[in-house]
């Protein structure tokens, strides 16, 4: 990035020779820090090669690594695909005329909204269990589902929401001015414009679903997914750590792609609302400290 | 009522007991991730540029790791391979405090990053002029930072900040899966033994929450209504 902040001016001389100091400083301290952490798994074997070599070979990859890892994206899939519906219902509640829809359902969303996706899998592991005969084989891909739903349809019906809520007032008006019935108006005029504007922030959410499908191979719930499927690996090879790397690696590739894919969206559509072509920029000066901007940063944890 | 609630008197199930433990997870967790998010924000715009990668290259691994392996890769990484202790040996609940402190460190190094962005968001709220004016003065680039720019972001981050301590409450029920008894720890006993009353544990445990988080978004929203800067 050639941005140049206004927190520091351009680096003159002395400065320059600062900040090379700096720089070797900061290196150092962070080869002292990786070497400390080098030795440290020296000293446990943490690099021999019989911990990292099963991940060269084919069966670690199709028995461990790939069914758990299909397990997860199957889940994420599940949840976004049975939140969204949800989540549209509940925000367009939120916004209804009616008091005794718009109160309930936000009492609703604000509920699932407040408790941890782990009680909610849990409860709902327990609950498949005792009162469902459903297969118990399948059970746990339920109990997942349903926590990720419930809470990603609430978090959801809080973006729609506020993109219902963001566009143009006269689109509205114009709509009953037309002579348009509300729900007609929400159907056909608001919700689409609404879901354009929010996918950005809707696939930054599928980065949310998939690391919390992460819990779902936890306490009691016992999907199989990516954490859990690994797990014999460990049992087998003793490489707990190399393991736990590799599958870190999935996730954060899996998640800066979604995340890449976001903000790549997000500028698609801005680009949408720009002026034509050959309209003069009006002369701005820069509004903000720092004017270089990167990938959206995810605000949902 | 007294019936409905007759599985409680079960003196095995420390009800305040686990959710204080919720609260003191959170409580040093949240300090901790606020000193170190901003250590990480002051690297991201920082004039080094061996830093700002570092900065960036810290929060987009950190930040898309599910907590689930950051906690799991403490205690079975870090403590049990690496052998890193970090209580005592000699005292009672050496164990017990081991599994509290490694969790404490993995929301720390989680939860950073959310804060660490949410500042940096901030930052581009403070008006140009005031960095500009900062520089005219003198002031370097810590000073510039310490004394003018981060407590004005600051003021302006409280309420993205508030949902990013929320989310650190709920996500402290991570910790159950180290053992660190918590809320969610006892909710999965309870529902094992209790399935008769399975909702009712369920609604306890979820009231538990929603007492914990609303006072908390209520009390930072009035907080982030009372200190933020009028422009």
């Amino acid at each position: 990035m050639s941005a140049q902040t206004v927190l520091y001016d351009i680096p003159g001389p002395k400065a320059r020779a600062r900040n090379w100091l700096y720089s070797v400083l900061f290196v150092l301290v962070l080869a002292l820090v990786l070497y400390y952490i080098y030795v440290g798994f020296d000293e446990k074997n943490q690099w021999s090669g019989a911990l990292w070599d099963p991940f060269l070979k084919g069966s670690t990859w199709t028995e461990f690594i790939v069914p758990g890892l299909l397990n997860t994206l199957k889940a994420a899939a599940l949840s976004i695909v049975i939140a969204l519906p949800i989540g549209a219902l509940l925000g367009i509640g939120r916004l209804s005329d009616h008091k005794w829809i718009r109160v309930p359902v936000g009492a609703v969303v604000e509920f699932f909204r407040a408790i941890p996706v782990l009680l909610l899998m849990v409860f709902a592991a327990a609950f498949y269990a005792f009162y469902t005969d459903i297969d118990a084989e399948i059970r746990p891909l339920f109990a997942a589902v349903t926590g990720l739903v419930l809470y990603n349809g609430s978090v959801m019906a809080e973006v729609f929401r506020a993109g219902i809520l963001s566009l143009p007032k006269g689109q509205g008006e114009a709509a009953s001015a037309l002579g348009m019935r509300k729900t007609q108006i929400m159907m056909t005029v608001l919700l689409p414009q609404a879901v354009t504007l929010m996918l950005p922030a809707l696939v930054s959410q599928l980065v949310v679903i998939l690391k919390d499908t992460a819990l779902a191979g936890q306490l009691t719930i016992g999907f199989n997914e990516l954490i859990r499927s690994t797990g014999p690996l460990t049992g087998l090879y003793g490489n707990t750590i190399p393991t736990l790397i590799v599958v870190a690696i999935i996730f954060i590739v899996l998640n800066l792609l979604l995340s890449w894919f976001a903000s790549w969206l997000e500028n698609k559509l801005a680009r949408r609302k720009k002026a034509p072509k050959g309209a003069k920029p009006v002369h701005s000066a820069p509004s903000s400290v720092v004017m270089q901007r990167d990938d959206a940063s995810g605000g949902a944890l | 009522m007294s019936t409905l609630f007759d599985f409680l008197d079960n003196p095995n199930y420390d009800l305040l007991g686990a959710f204080w433990m919720t609260i003191k997870l959170t409580f040093f967790s949240a300090i901790g991730s606020l000193i170190w998010g901003t250590i990480l924000v002051g690297m991201r715009v920082s004039p080094v540029p061996i830093m700002r990668a570092f900065g960036t290259a810290y929060v987009n691994i950190f930040r898309n790791t599910p907590l689930t392996v950051i906690i799991v890769f403490t205690s079975l990484g870090l403590s049990s391979t690496l052998g890193l202790n970090l209580a005592s040996s000699e005292s009672t609940t050496s164990l017990e405090d081991n599994a509290f402190r490694l969790a404490i460190l993995g929301f720390v190094a989680y939860t950073a990053t959310f804060v660490c962005e949410s500042l940096r968001s901030g930052i581009n709220t403070v008006p140009v002029g005031q960095a500009e004016a900062a520089r005219a003065l003198g002031l370097g680039f810590v000073q510039v930072l310490t004394l003018i720019v981060l407590p004005q972001a600051f003021r302006s981050v409280i309420a993205p900040l508030a949902n990013v301590m929320i989310a650190l409450l709920k996500n402290t029920t991570v910790a159950s899966i180290i053992g660190v008894a918590e809320a969610s720890l006892l909710m999965s006993d309870m529902v094992e033994n209790e399935s008769d009353s399975l909702l009712l544990v369920f609604l306890l445990f979820a009231a538990g929450f929603v007492v914990l988080v609303l006072p908390l978004g209520l009390l930072l929203g009035w907080v982030a209504k009372k200190v933020e800067v009028k422009r």
